[in-house]
């Protein structure tokens, strides 16, 4: 660590001044009205507010869409993060074992990170549009109906596959380089302890990438619950019947849309609480190597 | 317990590039041959060729009875030793050793005998259960060979194993393989750049250049009689002096040769010798020292025991029968 001895005590203050004001003003002051509001109740024009204590949080407890809501959050979840980290570990080992043409995959796999979210959104929305979209057409061929607008599976489907596609390119650039940095003697040493390339894959690397997938784990859990709202607002908007209305969609959709401002802020101090409590496991166990 | 055979074996890379040309050796079974060469004589990939890690471009290799040329690394009946040793970080050691034996479906009882065997003969027993990362160098490399010998296999391949440990453990690793080696009888090839490892541990070396066999025979051959200057050179501490012959016109017998080659042990002071030395540095090494100088523009070097101060000139002598001849332009030798 490089220490800096500033003989004016200002001059520190005001070249973190910046930062801080953005910290300020649009984390940590939001944050705070958030749960401030959390305790608070407002008539539907907003005329009279009144301190309820926990009555927000014991009401989202016992609605039944809320729970709903968290049900399909675990799903879109898992779903997001098993399809996107299956995939990208898959394209990473193939790309791993190319030699000349590794770097121009690399650059073409990482292009769907640079397509903002509602783009990618909408661009799935058209390939699966019941309407005009290609895929219910070649589905309707092997005898499928798609109709992400009606059935609820089909919605979650589509959803999913977007936000998935979306975080590909970010696990498989991790995954390259954990891929990498597993010794190439170590996959030897095992090939002449008999070891065939799969069993070589799961006896040997699975293992050794366990520290990035860890990593990419919490990180696609984070994302699936937190960075997927413009994916879901751009094609399913949480239909039909709650079925892709997952949490930070809902806290949306309750305030801004219901403009039930107690209950949507209790929501997001609950987002909140998961995402500290994702970030402890993250720092906990990744900085501590897991595995071995 | 097999033979090996390599005949006219070559690599060459995709780009063209050739690694290793013409390598024919005839290891007989439970022999110690040792690869030496510099860096990027080909030695590693000849060895990879032979582990089945590199593919052969070029002629055959025979283990036992076999040509092993197709046959994946597994089914060649070899165990290699990494330079880096190349443990499994996430296993135990008692699961290195017996990751080999699982994967070819040995059965249980017969694993931990053999488990436990090779951890006697290799004094690692108390350390089984612990991770690689939690062992010293020495045990780490301990448990390199472990996973080698509890297969059992045909021959040892050895890749510059005793390279990442300091000097002192070296030496003391380079009898245990030596021993070990003399006690399980198991054909081994080892590839080093290190000239005194490969004289110590060879029963016959492998002199490697530019990806061609300089030389083969036992350390004591090569010393006595190295086949060309590059070998002349390369085999030996301080290194064999390789100077004109005209640079020395009084020595007798070497006025046809174009290169003489005189080690520094078999030069002596001697008032009435024909070489006229001009000192230029000497190095103490304790017992004896080296004394560098010059001798009609050529630098030559002489061991000496230790004692008086040296004065500036010295008149030498060669200890009879003891230069070597070398050809001018192929550097081949011709006494």
């Amino acid at each position: 660590m490089k220490r800096t001895l500033f003989r004016n005590q200002l001059l520190p203050w005001l070249l973190l001044a910046p930062q801080l004001a953005i910290t300020f003003v649009f984390f940590l002051w939001p944050a705070a009205q958030a749960i401030r509001q959390s305790f608070l109740r407002q008539d539907a024009f907003g005329i009279n507010t009144s301190f309820v204590g926990l009555a927000n949080f014991r009401a989202l407890w016992n609605s039944p869409e809320y729970l709903n809501s968290l049900q399909v959050t675990a799903v879109f979840a898992v779903l997001v993060t098993v399809l996107s980290m299956g995939f990208s570990l898959l394209l990473a080992v193939a790309v791993d074992r190319m030699i000349r043409s590794a770097s121009v995959y690399t650059t073409l796999l990482v292009w769907p990170y640079a397509v903002a979210p509602a783009v990618a959104g909408i661009l799935w929305w058209f390939i699966f549009n019941p309407t005009i979209g290609v895929m219910p057409y070649v589905l309707e061929m092997v005898g499928y109906d798609w109709n992400h607008i009606s059935s609820k599976s089909d919605a979650m489907a589509l959803v999913v596959i977007a936000s998935a596609w979306k975080q590909i390119s970010y696990n498989f650039l991790f995954f390259v380089a954990g891929l990498q940095s597993v010794p190439a003697s170590l996959r030897e040493a095992a090939a002449i302890d008999g070891a065939g390339p799969v069993r070589r894959f799961f006896d040997i690397t699975l293992p050794l990438l366990s520290p990035t997938t860890f990593f990419l784990l919490v990180v696609n859990i984070v994302y699936a619950m937190f960075d997927t709202f413009a994916v879901i607002d751009a094609t399913t908007e949480g239909g039909p019947a709650q079925a892709t209305n997952i949490m930070v969609y809902k806290v949306y959709f309750d305030g801004f849309v219901g403009q039930n401002m107690g209950s949507s802020a209790a929501q997001s101090v609950v987002l909140m609480v998961i995402v500290i409590a994702l970030t402890i496991v993250q720092f906990r166990w990744v900085e501590k190597k897991v595995a071995y | 317990m097999a033979s090996i055979i390599l005949d006219k074996v070559g690599k060459i890379y995709a780009g063209g590039t050739r690694a290793v040309g013409d390598v024919s050796i005839d290891i007989r079974d439970g022999e110690f041959i040792v690869l030496v060469g510099p860096s990027g004589c080909g030695k590693s990939t000849l060895l990879r060729m032979v582990a089945g890690l590199e593919s052969i471009s070029e002629g055959t290799v025979r283990i036992g009875d076999r040509v092993v040329n197709d046959i994946e690394p597994a089914d060649r009946d070899i165990a290699m030793v990494f330079q880096n040793y190349a443990l499994y970080p996430h296993m135990s050691v008692r699961q290195n050793l017996a990751y080999g034996l699982k994967n070819r479906g040995t059965p249980r009882a017969d694993i931990d005998r053999r488990v436990a065997d090779a951890a006697a003969i290799l004094q690692i027993g108390p350390y089984l259960d612990r991770k690689p990362r939690a062992l010293s160098g020495g045990q780490r490399q301990r448990v390199a060979m472990g996973r080698a010998i509890v297969r059992e296999p045909a021959a040892f391949l050895f890749d510059e194993p005793l390279s990442n440990l300091d000097a002192k453990l070296r030496v003391t690793m380079r009898l245990e393989i030596k021993d070990l080696q003399r006690r399980l009888r198991t054909t081994s090839i080892y590839v080093t750049h290190d000239q005194l490892e490969a004289m110590t541990l060879a029963d016959r070396l492998v002199v490697l250049n530019g990806g061609r066999i300089e030389q083969i025979g036992t350390p004591l051959d090569v010393y006595r009689r190295p086949a060309s200057t590059f070998v002349a050179g390369f085999i030996g501490s301080p290194a064999m002096n390789l100077i004109p012959s005209r640079a020395v016109p009084n020595l007798p017998g070497t006025a046809h040769a174009g290169i003489v080659g005189i080690r520094p042990e078999d030069l002596a002071v001697d008032p009435s010798g024909p070489i006229a030395l001009d000192v230029i540095a000497v190095e103490e090494l304790g017992a004896q020292r080296l004394v560098h100088g010059r001798t009609n523009g050529e630098m030559l070097t002489v061991t000496m025991p230790a004692g008086d101060a040296v004065p500036d000139r010295l008149q030498l002598a060669c200890r009879p029968g003891a230069t070597h001849l070398f050809h001018a332009e192929t550097g081949q030798r011709i006494d």
